[in-house]
């Protein structure tokens, strides 16, 4: 008895130890959700306010064109360019990501290994580095400032990592389930949808949060390649608050606060498949 | 269709089924290296379209090796890298294992755990700019209210502790990534070696520096390629947080080659330097993904 009370004792001290660790892991960015609630006068108060007076929504209500005082930022169609975006990409890229991470699982063919070392290094090209060229390109091809513009270079940026993810998935996933699946007359392709897509969804969910993730957030090549409300996307947008020389603080973190909780959401929501979907194959090669 | 999916030995399949990810691929990335590539040749300049065909053969790249503020900015990305993928992996291992021995409550932890991950380096950059502020910052104002310093400590103003702020918020953004994926390969882990082990008397440490540790390399492998992969995503911090400044003191490679590239519209020169740090990355993801191979080699799992 007094032996499983230590046990006890000792599991809820580790669960202790490692929440606070947690929590102040998280410090730096609950410092900025709570500063979007706050006025911009106590977040700049001398000496600092350190428990809030008031908490307020006054931030959003300004940044929405709501309220006496408005700033004059296009948030909802800076939302919308990002959710469009960012879907749209994810969804391609997962299409195109699972056919050829499906090609590498289960078929053997001639520079197999060359083509997939060749898609990783094409996408360790730098962002920045690759805005370059694809700046003047994209302006010859007017895909400057549109959302498809945007969209092609997100699926591009999201394909090498999603083909390797569900390959490493698929290899997991015994060949004999869809053999015995054909032996009793399915075609290969109904096989796939039917037993081996299903068992794969975790990956294929692991590689739609990364996906949709990476586009939400990317800034390097947005910057480069949106110009107008047409557009731009949220990240791009949290320029708007910085003037040459003064940055609007509290304005800055409402719009913090509306870029993170699309992606709370959505990792919360398929948090369950997340981790189980992150082997990469585990040890096998 | 139908009938060349039943085929399995049909060399179309595969070629069919990658095709579109390689001309995704070969679009957005081979075709604008290629163009690149040319530009790096020419003096070409935005404001100047005409400069397009002018080349100039090597001049660029002749220009670089003896750019000193270029080769100091290579050396600082490469420090900045090394420091950064260290403390990243270190930190990630330990937090992986903690929340892996936790029964209760684990679900909640890896939520919390996964916070940072969903930041976008855009944000994280204002973010620390804001903690780091010397005037306002949540830093210097609980340094100050508990007297630990009475003057205000520039954080983005002095070179070497703007150095270790930038390494810093680089370090908050990706360490999940690393103990995500640690995570992962340690719920991947067969219990019966363990079992095995302790039975046969190892102590903790053996255990994990024998069966444990090979086991997680190929996960720590996986997690170094992918952050080399990305390791790029730094220049939104370092542009936010210090635009690279003081004085160039924390310029990187990225930030230097957006100066070069948009700010002084100098593109063919910007296009050489792009060409270096895409190197850099590519050999960086080509390293660990050997390692990776070796790794999972070495655990029998050969391809």
């Amino acid at each position: 008895m007094t032996r499983d009370l230590r046990r006890q004792l000792k599991a809820a001290a580790l669960w202790l130890t490692a929440f606070l660790l947690m929590v102040v892991m998280c410090v730096p960015g609950l410092w900025v959700v709570l500063s979007a609630f706050r006025p911009n006068r106590e977040i700049l108060a001398k000496p600092p306010v350190w428990l809030p007076e008031q908490l307020t929504l006054d931030n959003f209500a300004k940044i929405f064109g709501f309220g006496a005082d408005q700033v004059a930022i296009p948030v909802a169609a800076y939302f919308w360019n990002s959710m469009v975006i960012a879907l749209t990409s994810t969804v391609i890229a997962l299409a195109i990501g699972t056919a050829g991470g499906y090609a590498f699982a289960r078929f053997r063919f001639r520079f197999k290994n060359a083509v997939f070392l060749g898609l990783m290094l094409f996408r360790a090209v730098p962002g920045i580095a690759l805005s370059l060229p694809v700046f003047i390109l994209w302006s010859r091809l007017g895909l400057i400032d549109a959302q498809l513009g945007l969209i092609i270079v997100y699926v591009a940026l999201n394909v090498p990592f999603t083909a390797w993810l569900i390959d490493g998935f698929f290899r997991q996933i015994p060949e004999q389930l869809s053999e015995a699946a054909q032996v009793d007359g399915c075609t290969r392709w109904q096989a796939f949808w039917r037993i081996e897509f299903p068992l794969a969804r975790s990956g294929i969910a692991a590689a739609g949060v990364f996906a949709f993730l990476t586009s939400w957030n990317e800034f390097a090549l947005a910057s480069q390649l949106t110009r107008s409300t047409d557009s731009k996307t949220l990240p791009v947008g949290l320029m708007d608050f910085t003037a040459q020389f003064t940055i609007d603080w509290a304005g800055m973190c409402a719009m913090a606060v509306i870029i993170i909780v699309p992606a709370l959401i959505l990792t919360f929501l398929v948090q369950k498949h997340l981790i189980s979907g992150l082997t990469f194959g585990g040890v096998k090669g | 269709m139908a009938r060349i999916l039943t085929s399995r030995r049909a060399a179309l399949t595969p070629l069919l089924l990658l095709l579109p990810a390689i001309a995704t691929m070969l679009f957005v990335v081979a075709l604008p290296l290629v163009f690149s590539l040319w530009t790096s040749f020419t003096p070409y300049r935005l404001t100047r379209p005409d400069t397009l065909y002018d080349v100039i053969g090597l001049r660029n790249y002749i220009r670089l090796m003896s750019d000193a503020a270029f080769w100091v900015a290579f050396g600082r990305t490469v420090l900045f890298l090394a420091i950064a993928l260290n403390v990243e992996f270190l930190l990630g291992l330990g937090i992986a294992l903690l929340i892996n021995r936790i029964t209760w409550g684990q679900r909640g932890l890896r939520t919390i755990m996964m916070f940072p991950m969903m930041f976008s380096p855009i944000l994280v950059g204002f973010q620390f700019k804001f903690i780091f502020n010397d005037n306002i910052g949540i830093l210097n104002n609980a340094l100050q209210s508990l007297g630990l310093t009475d003057q205000a400590i520039p954080w983005l103003v002095d070179a070497r502790l703007a150095m270790f702020s930038i390494i810093f918020a680089e370090v908050w953004m990706s360490t999940s990534v690393f103990a995500i994926l640690l995570l992962a390969g340690l719920f991947a882990m067969p219990r019966d070696p363990l079992e095995a082990a302790k039975v046969d008397g190892c102590n903790a440490w053996q255990v994990f520096r024998h069966i444990m540790l090979p086991f997680l390399m190929p996960f720590a492998f996986i997690a170094m390629t992918i952050r080399s992969l990305d390791v790029a995503r730094a220049y939104d911090i370092v542009a936010v947080m210090t635009g690279g400044g003081p004085a160039g003191r924390t310029e990187l490679l990225w930030t230097l080659i957006a100066r070069v590239g948009y700010d002084n519209a100098r593109m063919g020169q910007a296009n050489a330097m792009a060409y270096v740090s895409t190197l850099l990355s590519v050999l960086f993801t080509w390293y660990f993904f050997r390692k990776l191979v070796a790794a999972r080699r070495y655990m029998g799992g050969a391809q």
